[in-house]
This record gives structure tokens, sequence and C-alpha cells, in this order.
């Protein structure tokens, strides 16, 4: 008995949560922004600590993905004696799948993480606090700018990811094992469509940066204010955010490339 | 048209089962520093964040300036709020910012000022709290002591209508303490505004306040000018203002019997491991 009560207890807590979440970010999305220029000025000071501080982890992570793939890709091929395939292989698992899915669990980790422990130790510090007291929205001032910087940089670096990861390939393919490079382009050029897989990737990205970014200040504004309560919420930002990556990877999967 | 810039009427408070304030009303004389005093966890700091609007009453009413708080829209309370600067206990500064830029800050926000204009108001506040010097600091940089002369600097920025001290004296040293007594006294008599000074402090807080409450389990206990607040036979203002440890305030938080809590016993013959 008390088992059934404990989960209905908990189902009603996270519904609530969610429910919570969700008038939140209508509240951040929908609100009149002070000036245009005070907009960007927060916007761009945003996107250089979530994005561009981001490139190095993207970078590097994607250079050896790449690299992997391109191994691995070749051990299999060549079996078949389809090792030219390698780049369509490549191409194709990168800017449909890993590009997307690998940079916004690296983007959860690295300035989802980072996003959600500063605005929750900005609670712990009264600081959004004295915003309201000062007649100034956090919603506004805090959430918002972080929240559209995440929107705008995680399809950017999921782009930068996949390109250094086709690159990183070629390196491997043509460059070590011997693969010719024209075969290994014009193959690539051939099956790799713009619209769909190019397009698909980057909706997927986005998709991806709506989750993860919501989560992430809203488990910071939410965040119990002690340090313990900022350590949960930076958990819960990580593990929430990389569950909700994978779930709706499968569901925009099946949408997108699903044949039924 | 009345007189009070707050009025508190029949206002309660709980934190769970624990009642804050039981029916409290509190009126805040415009143009007037009001001292709010007590025990500490009697939520004198509640109080200002209820007159903030930042928590809502259980039941009663707070107008601010006319406008009833707890029931104004999110957007109706962000314009009331432009009326008030605070004080936090912490200070509460921005971080990522440095001392000038937080004074500045309200400014910024709230008007259309050049940045020369800017320029020359944070100057003038940051030399009143003695802290013009320490304009491209960040707050990491700053003594306790410090970072709170800078917050009040911030709060009357704006020269606001209402400021709200929560412990301003507290970290002071004598000279600095002495400097934000009469700077408090000063912007009252100068601009007229309206201070709730949030205070232990007896003598300072009773020194420049013109009318004075003090709150103990959840009830106003005491209420006046600064003179019949010394005069009062109220045993209980009596030993708040004396600093007595006994007397009708209790010291303790309320607690089970003590040597029960501690499962001791006369003849225990226990000792230490």
């Amino acid at each position: 008995m008390k088992s059934i009560q404990y989960i209905g207890s908990a189902s009603l807590a996270w519904l609530a949560s969610f429910g919570r979440g969700g008038l939140f970010l209508f509240q951040v999305m929908f609100h009149k922004p002070k000036s245009l220029s005070s907009v960007f000025s927060l916007l761009f000071k945003q996107i250089y600590s979530v994005g561009v501080l981001s490139l190095v982890i993207i970078i590097v992570s994607g250079l050896f993905i790449g690299m992997v793939l391109a191994l691995q890709g070749y051990t299999i091929l060549a079996q078949f004696g389809s090792e030219q395939a390698v780049g369509q292989l490549l191409a194709l698992t990168l800017l449909r799948e890993l590009g997307p899915v690998v940079t916004a669990l690296l983007f959860a980790g690295r300035a989802c993480s980072a996003l959600t422990a500063e605005i929750g130790l900005m609670k712990a510090t009264e600081q959004l606090s004295s915003l309201e007291m000062m007649g100034v929205d956090p919603y506004r001032r805090i959430i918002a700018p972080r929240f559209i910087a995440g929107l705008i940089c995680l399809p950017i670096l999921s782009i930068v990811f996949s390109a250094v990861g086709i690159l990183g390939g070629e390196f491997v393919a043509v460059g070590w094992l011997g693969i010719h490079g024209g075969s290994f382009w014009s193959l690539m050029q051939q099956s790799v469509f713009f619209s769909t897989d190019v397009v698909n990737g980057i909706i997927k990205a986005f998709c991806f940066a709506i989750a993860t970014t919501w989560i992430a200040v809203f488990q910071g504004y939410e965040c119990e204010p002690t340090s313990e309560g900022i350590g949960r919420a930076t958990t819960r930002t990580v593990v929430l955010g990389s569950l909700s990556i994978l779930a709706l990877d499968f569901i925009l999967t099946a949408a997108m490339f699903g044949d039924f | 048209m009345s007189n009070n810039f707050v009025d508190i009427q029949n206002m309660s408070f709980y934190r769970g089962d624990r009642a804050i304030y039981k029916d409290i009303s509190i009126q805040i004389p415009k143009g007037k520093i009001t001292a709010i005093m007590g025990p500490s966890g009697t939520g004198k700091t509640t109080l200002l964040r209820l007159i903030g609007g930042q928590l809502k009453p259980d039941s009663g009413d707070i107008f601010l300036d006319g406008k009833n708080v707890p029931y104004l829209s999110r957007k109706d309370l962000y314009l009331v709020r432009k009326k008030i600067g605070m004080l936090f206990q912490s200070g509460a500064l921005f971080t990522d910012i440095n001392v000038f830029d937080n004074v500045a800050f309200p400014l910024r926000e709230h008007t259309d000022f050049s940045e020369e204009i800017i320029k020359d108001i944070v100057l003038m506040k940051l030399q009143s709290v003695g802290l013009r010097g320490a304009a491209q600091l960040m707050p990491s940089e700053l003594s306790g002591g410090m970072a709170r002369r800078a917050a009040l600097a911030r709060a009357f920025a704006l020269d606001p209508e209402l400021v709200m001290y929560d412990e301003p004296f507290a970290g002071q040293d004598p000279i600095s303490k002495g400097v934000v007594v009469a700077l408090i006294k000063r912007l009252n008599e100068s601009v007229g505004m309206t201070s709730v000074l949030v205070s232990h402090d007896v003598s300072d807080s009773l020194s420049i306040a013109d009318y004075v409450y003090i709150l103990s389990g959840g009830n106003v206990v005491a209420k006046g000018t600064s003179e019949e607040i010394r005069q009062s036979n109220d045993e209980r203002v009596i030993q708040f203002l004396g600093g007595l440890p006994d007397g009708p305030v209790p010291f303790h938080f309320d607690a089970a019997d003590y040597q029960l809590d501690m499962n001791m016993h006369v003849n225990d013959g226990g000792r230490l491991k």
C-alpha cells in the first residue's frame, strides 16, 4: 500500500514540477524586452560563455569521434570490399545522429551544468532577490538570455562537431588508411542530402537545445539555495538533460527517418 | 490620503505550521525612519520580503503606496518595486561586475541617463559611503563591511521613495558605522526618503529612528517613538533593550526538555569515550 502511495505522490510531484517548468518557460519566452540593444548585449555575453567556451571540448571530441568512426567503418567495410564508402558512412552517421546527440550530451555536461550552478548560486547569494527588489525581472535579465543563447549555440556547435568529425575521418581514411580522396568525397556528396540529412540534424540539435537549456535554467531557478541544493540541481540537470536528449532522439529519428 | 507609505493590516504569515506573524498591523509613515527590532528568528527579514512582495501573506493586506502588494500582478509588482531600494543582509552585489557597475545597475535599468551623468551619480553615491576609490574593484575583493556599504550605495542610487535596510550596521567598524548612521539620517532629512530599518543595534537604531516597532513571537510587543520605547515599562522591551538573558523573551528556540533531549539521567554515570 505504501509503495502505491509513494508512486502516486512521486508522480504528482513530477507532474507539478513539469507544470511549473512549463509556466516558467512560457513566462521567460513571452515578455517584453527592455530594448533591443540591451537584449543583444546580454545575449552576446551568454553566447560567449555558453557557446564559444564550449568550442574546445566540441572540436576535440568531434575530431576523435570522426577518427574512430573512420577506423571502425574501414575495418567492417573492408570485409565486404566497400571501404571506399567510409566517407558516406562517416557523413551520414555524424550528420544524422552522432553530431546532434554527442554535441547535446557534451553541452549538457559542460554548459548546462554551469548554467544551473550559476543561477543557483545567484539565488543562494540573494542576487536574484536583489534584482526582483530593484524592479528588474530576473526572467528577462538572467534567464531569457541564457535560454536563447543555448538555442542558438547548440545547433551551431553540432554543425562544427560534424564538420570537424568528417575532417578527422578524412585524415584517418585518406591520409592514413590510403582510401582515394576522390572516392571519399564523391560518394559522400552523392549520398548526403541537404534537406533531409543536414537540416534534420540541425532540427534535432535545436530540439535538444530547447530541452537541455530549459531543464538547466529551470533547475537553477528552482533549486534549494544551499550548497547541497545547488549540487543536486546540477546533477539533475545533467541526468535529466542527457535522458531527455536520448529519448527525444528516438522520437525524432522515428519521425524523420522511420519508414512506416 | 494616507500618511503611511506602508500599511500592514491584520497580516498573518506561516512557514508550515509555524506562525511567523499572527494578525499583526504595522504602519510605516512617509518620510520617516521606522526601526523594526526584535530577537533573532522573529522574522524581521521576512517582514521586508512581505513588504516587497517576494513572499505572500496567508491573510491580511500589505499596502505599499496605496497598492495592495499581495494582490498585484507580476507586471504591476515590478512597477511598484521601482519605488523601493533594499539593502540585503548579505549585500547581494552582482559578483560578475565591479562596484561601479553594481551601483550603476539600477540607473542603467530604469533611467535614460547618459553614461556621463550615470558616472557622476555613481561616484557621488560611492563617495557618500567612502568607496569612491574602490569603484573598479570586484565584489570578491571587498571585505564584508565594504560590500555592504557598496550595496547601500546601490540601494539608494535611484533615490527611491522607500529604502529598506536589513542590518545595515552589521560588520561595520565604529567609523563606518557612524558614517552609515549619519547617511541614513541625512537621506531621510534631505530627500524625505521613507526608511525601514531592521537592526539589532539598539543604541544606533534608536538614535535615528522616528518610530520603533519591537516584534517577538509573531506579535508587535511594543511600538512608539524612540523615547517612548526607552521609557517603556514592558518587561519584554526592558529585556530586549538591556540585552538581559533572563526574562519573558526566550533565548532558546522552542525545544523539548533539555535533560530528556540529551538522554541525561542523574545516576547514569555515563562518561565520554
